[in-house]
């Protein structure tokens, strides 16, 4: 998957995290972390990020993250919708990660 | 026992919150919706959520529904394809008018569960009929497929459909409920109740709960919490039914130890539907944990 625009997902809401996906060629990857839960989760969260990331083989992008206590499933959820949006693609080829 | 499906709680698709907090209230099923509750361009989200938040969280003894968007718009299909993945109990189509929507559905699922090697009619569907050719054909619907556990009726587009809103009395609604309810039965499934949307309104909402289920309903769809345990305790059935019912059982059971075809008790014969009320009767005290 070829990241080619801004992608966004997510809510302020409580339980709920903001993910902002773009590109940054031959750069790897640059996560900025906002957290109400930060001291405590701050290095799980990133992980969550890296892992899911690496799923959908996308290496070179900066994330933006406002997090608001979201559980790591939601994390993971918010993190596919903002890359399959930034990458104007369709086929989630579900059940693949 | 049979599975109880007396209250089947609504949960917005893109709700991380309320996706993550829905089974601690005790409703039966949690109906997670990827329907009208979420928009058009949050659709995509919202998939991913509720597909993560299955493969993830463990809902307990709560039947867990996903409500996808219906086969006619850009987004039933793959709704359908994330979601068997993930394997909730059932899958509610809305907006259902003819049995071929049901049979539409039922195809797509057989296929999906052949793609993944998952037990041929794993998933269970729900019927939600919502318009006034729905509720004419709602028995060749309900008699659709071998998935169907449920039919249901949907009051807010039905009404708008009929040219009407909906009363305190439900008078609008009357014989679409009774359709419903004929359906499910000949078809001997649930049949499964509309929401009431004022959660203010404690004493209009008691009401309707006691409407249905004098009419037959085996529940009701929900839109918060708080109308759980009324709903609970409106189809918790009495003492006294339940001391009767235990006898009735054990008159049926004293009787097959005896090999006697007929039963009695207090002089009254025990035939088979006095015997399923009974049997009900006791399935719904065990789901009130009332000591039998």
């Amino acid at each position: 998957m070829q990241i080619i625009d801004i992608g966004m997902a997510g809510t302020l809401e409580s339980s709920d995290v903001v993910i902002k996906i773009e590109k940054n060629p031959n750069k790897g990857i640059e996560i900025y972390l906002k957290s109400s839960v930060e001291n405590q989760f701050g290095l799980q969260i990133r992980k969550v990020i890296q892992d899911t990331l690496a799923k959908l083989g996308i290496s070179d992008v900066i994330v933006d993250v406002n997090d608001k206590g979201a559980l790591d499933c939601t994390i993971e959820a918010r993190v596919k919708t903002a890359v399959h949006r930034a990458a104007h693609n369709t086929e989630y080829r579900w059940g693949d990660r | 026992m049979s599975r109880l499906r007396r209250t089947m709680l609504y949960v917005p698709g893109n709700n991380p919150g309320m996706i993550r907090d829905a089974h601690i209230y005790g409703s039966d099923a949690i109906m997670f919706d990827l329907e009208d509750s979420v928009s058009l361009n949050e659709k995509d989200a919202a998939r991913f959520l509720v597909y993560n938040a299955l493969k993830t969280v463990d809902y307990g003894r709560a039947e867990t529904v996903v409500r996808i968007n219906g086969l006619n718009t850009p987004f039933g299909r793959e709704d359908l394809e994330a979601i068997v993945r993930v394997q909730p109990d059932v899958i509610r189509l809305p907006k259902t008018e003819r049995a071929e929507d049901i049979q539409e559905v039922d195809r797509l699922l057989s296929q999906i569960e052949d793609t993944i090697g998952m037990e041929p009619g794993t998933i269970q569907l729900i019927a939600a009929v919502e318009s006034a050719l729905g509720v004419i054909n709602a028995y060749p619907i309900a008699a659709a497929s071998p998935r169907l556990v449920g039919i249901a009726i949907g009051a807010e587009d039905f009404v708008t459909d009929l040219k009407t809103t909906r009363s305190l009395d439900g008078i609008e609604l009357l014989t679409a409920r009774s359709q419903i309810l004929f359906a499910a039965r000949a078809a001997g499934i649930d049949a499964l109740d509309t929401v009431f949307s004022d959660v203010n309104d404690e004493e209009g909402f008691t009401n309707e709960v006691k409407l249905i289920k004098q009419l037959g309903f085996d529940g009701k769809s929900i839109i918060n919490p708080r109308q759980i345990e009324i709903i609970h305790n409106i189809f918790m059935p009495t003492q006294e039914e339940i001391n009767q019912s235990v006898r009735i059982i054990e008159a049926i059971q004293e009787a097959e130890r005896k090999g006697s075809g007929v039963i009695s008790l207090d002089g009254k014969m025990i035939d088979k539907p006095i015997v399923e009320r009974a049997r009900r009767t006791l399935d719904l005290a065990a789901a009130a944990r009332v000591y039998v």
